[in-house]
């Protein structure tokens, strides 16, 4: 890499030159008078190139995705005040799931800041409960390094979005540009390896282990460390559980797999995850919609061991006896060198009581209906994109479908919000996977709700020509909010109607696209190959769905883990 | 719930109170007080928190201390012998009758009158927060004008240090 040395550069080409350093291909953002010279600056250069999304929510959530589907990183640029205020949803999303991101921030000019200025906003403090760290850089002098620092704070460690706030002033302000190689922070210094000591007590517990069950989270796939997982898991024989933010760690089409854990998880895995006498918990938190209610888990004595790059991930909501702190990876790697000359237990009679539960078939639905099932709907594109396309989606029961039906046998394959929980997301997420994997088949697995929230991305799609099938299951409902409505408040559907909704085939023409009515069963395979046999085009497809399906299984919130609704229970 | 005193090395940077201070609400920790001022090492600023909370919890604040990319070193220091104290500037009532009384007051607690005025002491006391709550509970409290206390600080005795 060239080094303009010795030359004096203005903050908004510093801005750029640290991106080009970076080897960022693109940054997603918006314009406005904060971040003006650096936009400025961007005209100015083709390498790094700018993707104009039409909403700052956009922009954030097509950074995440574009991290998420690939292990780069994905940066967004977004104005001051309102620029910030509307990014700030994408941002949490971000954190809430770990994933890296920089998010650059325009500011009102440092003489400013303090006194009300036009759209003036406290970025700093309104977002730092929800990155993993910002900086506000008052000096055209510590921007390069502060940029890098930014890099090097979202990658490393437990990753998460880091946000460099810069005022005007400090874009136009001059000084000699400099990126440093690599940076030392006194007060951060993520681990890599794992206790040595907890590392033999964990193969113990395992090769003892007489209901071993392998448990697995978003950290498995952030650290890239399906493949070692998948070895350990294979070599053990052991029973395997992804998290709805971990699918795709451990192929989902394997024996050994048997389902998502937690409030919408299969029958067999929270049977095993309660009756299970040693749990190996990878890169996963334990959460409360994993677990349910911990004193309902905790009834049944097992032992934990607990792998994760973050100590305050481990005995936060139940208390693990194997704690190992360590990149997943280096342990995975450690654990299997140890674990290749041990000879686990037999574990048929446990393999047993797993099938009977297995047998349940807990995700069974009326296949002969004559509306279309959402399930449906979700195995046809399982088998049209051959189990290979990248799957965003947004928020609610078709989420959970999507997560139960698509079977991911690859990582980084299933983006979704599960921390935050964010409608929205699904269409900008898609944005950002397919510029990171052009020529990838690209789903967004959406509701009519959710679909509206981020909508106007439409004309992003149309801009930068995205191909993304968009799957619309249109319930006319808030579905998952009615299917609460319907369980726990005595069927009183409380504005979870979905009226006056738009013509969707009419709304996705409107922009320049493809909309396709599918309201037949019998439509809905074909409607999915003409849909993706159209490479070069965005698609939306509307599906016609059950108003009154629900995701089943489903265990109430705060209840236990094994205290699940079944479809046959109703 | 037991009573902790965490000390926190952080980089002496803008913000890093307020990411400790914002840590300890949206997670629902108590502060019991809270005291920050620079070390010897201008670059690092030394914090001293007062919490309670069960084991888990205290667990609990000292990762999530330790989490935040400013902290340097987090020590809880009740977890071993330690020394803490509070300074406390009171002004109470003294005229011309009762001025003897509150000068051999404070001198039993070691205290030092600081300012007067025709009809006023100020006192300057120091100890643990027992001791200090334990002079007030003396006082007549109607002798009470104005009290303003800093918060505890605390050290580990002997060779238990905490710097980098
Ligand atoms: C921004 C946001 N607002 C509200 C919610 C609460 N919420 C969760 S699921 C849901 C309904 C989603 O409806 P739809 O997109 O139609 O999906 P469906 O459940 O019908 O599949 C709502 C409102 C949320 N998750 N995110």
């Amino acid at each position: 890499m060239d080094r303009v040395k010795g030359k004096s550069l203005t903050g908004a080409e510093i801005v750029v030159r640290c991106l080009q350093e970076e080897g960022v291909e693109y940054v997603f953002g918006y314009p406005g008078g904060a971040v003006l010279f650096i936009y400025d600056e961007l005209f100015k250069q083709d390498k790094v190139r700018h993707v104009l999304v039409r909403h700052e929510q956009g922009a954030a959530h097509a950074a995440d995705g574009y991290s998420r589907s690939s292990n780069k990183i994905g940066v967004c640029l977004v104005t001051s005040g309102p620029g910030v205020t509307n990014a700030v949803t994408g941002i949490a999303t971000a954190y809430m799931d770990s994933i890296p991101m920089v998010v650059l921030t325009g500011q009102v000019p440092t003489h400013a800041i303090g006194l009300d200025a036009f759209q003036e906003c406290d970025t700093v403090g309104i977002t730092r409960p929800c990155v993993k760290h910002n900086f506000l850089v008052k000096d055209v002098k510590d921007l390069a390094t502060t940029i890098k620092k930014a890099f090097y704070l979202a990658t490393t460690g437990r990753p998460g979005p880091v946000l460099v706030d810069i005022p005007k002033d400090v874009t136009a302000a001059t000084c000699e540009f400099h990126y440093p190689g690599t940076i030392a922070l006194r007060s951060y210094n993520p681990v890599k390896k794992g206790h040595a000591g907890q590392i033999k007590k964990a193969v113990q517990l395992l090769t003892e282990a007489e209901r071993p069950m392998v448990y697995t989270g978003g950290g498995v796939i952030l650290s890239n460390a399906a493949p070692q997982l998948t070895e350990l898991v294979r070599l053990l024989g052991f029973p395997c559980t992804n998290t709805l933010m971990g699918l795709g760690a451990y192929p989902g089409t394997d024996r050994q797999f048997l389902g998502m854990p937690g409030m919408h998880g299969t029958y067999q895995t929270n049977m095993a995850m309660q009756h299970c006498d040693v749990l190996l918990a990878i890169g996963a938190r334990f959460d409360d919609r994993v677990i349910g209610n911990p004193a309902h888990f905790a009834q049944n004595p097992r032992k934990i061991i607990h792998i994760d790059i973050d100590p305050s991930s481990i005995s936060k909501r139940v208390k693990v006896d194997v704690p190992i702190v360590g990149n997943i990876p280096d342990v995975l790697d450690d654990l299997l060198k140890l674990l290749k000359n041990e000879k686990p237990r037999d574990i048929k009679a446990w393999w047993k009581q797993i099938e009977e539960w297995r047998a349940k078939d807990c995700l069974k639905y009326d296949r002969k209906s004559k509306i279309i099932k959402p399930q449906f709907v979700l195995e046809k594109l399982y088998e049209v994109t051959k189990g290979d396309a990248f799957v965003t989606s947004d928020v609610g029961q078709h989420q959970m479908w999507a997560a139960q039906f698509y079977k991911f046998d690859k990582p980084r394959r299933w983006i979704n919000s599960g921390g935050l929980g964010t409608m929205g997301f699904g269409l900008p997420a898609a944005m950002g996977v397919q510029m990171a994997n052009p020529g990838a088949t690209v789903a967004c697995v959406t509701g009519e709700s959710s679909i509206q929230m981020c909508l106007q991305e439409l004309s992003t799609c149309k801009q930068y020509r995205l191909p993304i099938k968009i799957v619309n299951l249109n319930n006319k409902y808030m579905g998952m909010v009615r299917q609460w409505q319907q369980f726990f408040h005595g069927n009183r559907y409380s504005e979870s109607y979905m009226d006056a909704l738009p013509d969707f085939v009419k709304l996705a023409e409107g922009y320049g696209h493809r909309g396709m009515l599918v309201e037949k069963p019998g439509d809905v395979e074909p409607a999915l190959r003409e849909a993706f046999a159209r490479t070069n085009e965005l698609v939306f497809l509307d599906f016609i769905t059950d108003q009154a399906e629900n995701v089943y299984p489903m265990i109430p919130g705060g209840k236990g883990i094994t205290e699940m609704i079944l479809s046959e229970d109703l | 719930m037991t009573r902790h005193i965490i000390s926190v090395l952080v980089e002496n940077e803008a913000g890093a109170l307020s990411r400790i201070a914002g840590l300890f609400s949206a997670r629902g920790y108590n502060i019991e007080s809270l005291t920050v001022a620079p070390t010897e090492d201008a670059s690092l600023s030394r914090m001293t928190v007062v919490t309670s909370g069960s084991e888990d919890v205290i667990e609990q604040i000292t990762k999530q201390l330790n989490k935040l990319v400013d902290v340097v070193k987090v020590v809880d220091l009740s977890e071993a012998e330690h020394i803490e104290r509070e300074l406390m500037l009171i002004k109470v009532r003294a005229g011309q009758k009762d001025r003897e009384d509150m000068k051999r007051m404070a001198d039993i607690f070691r205290g030092r009158i600081i300012d007067v005025s025709d009809n006023t002491y100020t006192i300057e006391l120091t100890g643990d927060g027992r001791k200090l709550d334990a002079f007030i509970q003396a006082l007549d409290q109607a002798a009470i004008i104005e009290t303003v206390r800093t918060g505890t600080s605390g050290i580990g005795r002997g060779n238990r240090v905490l710097r980098i």
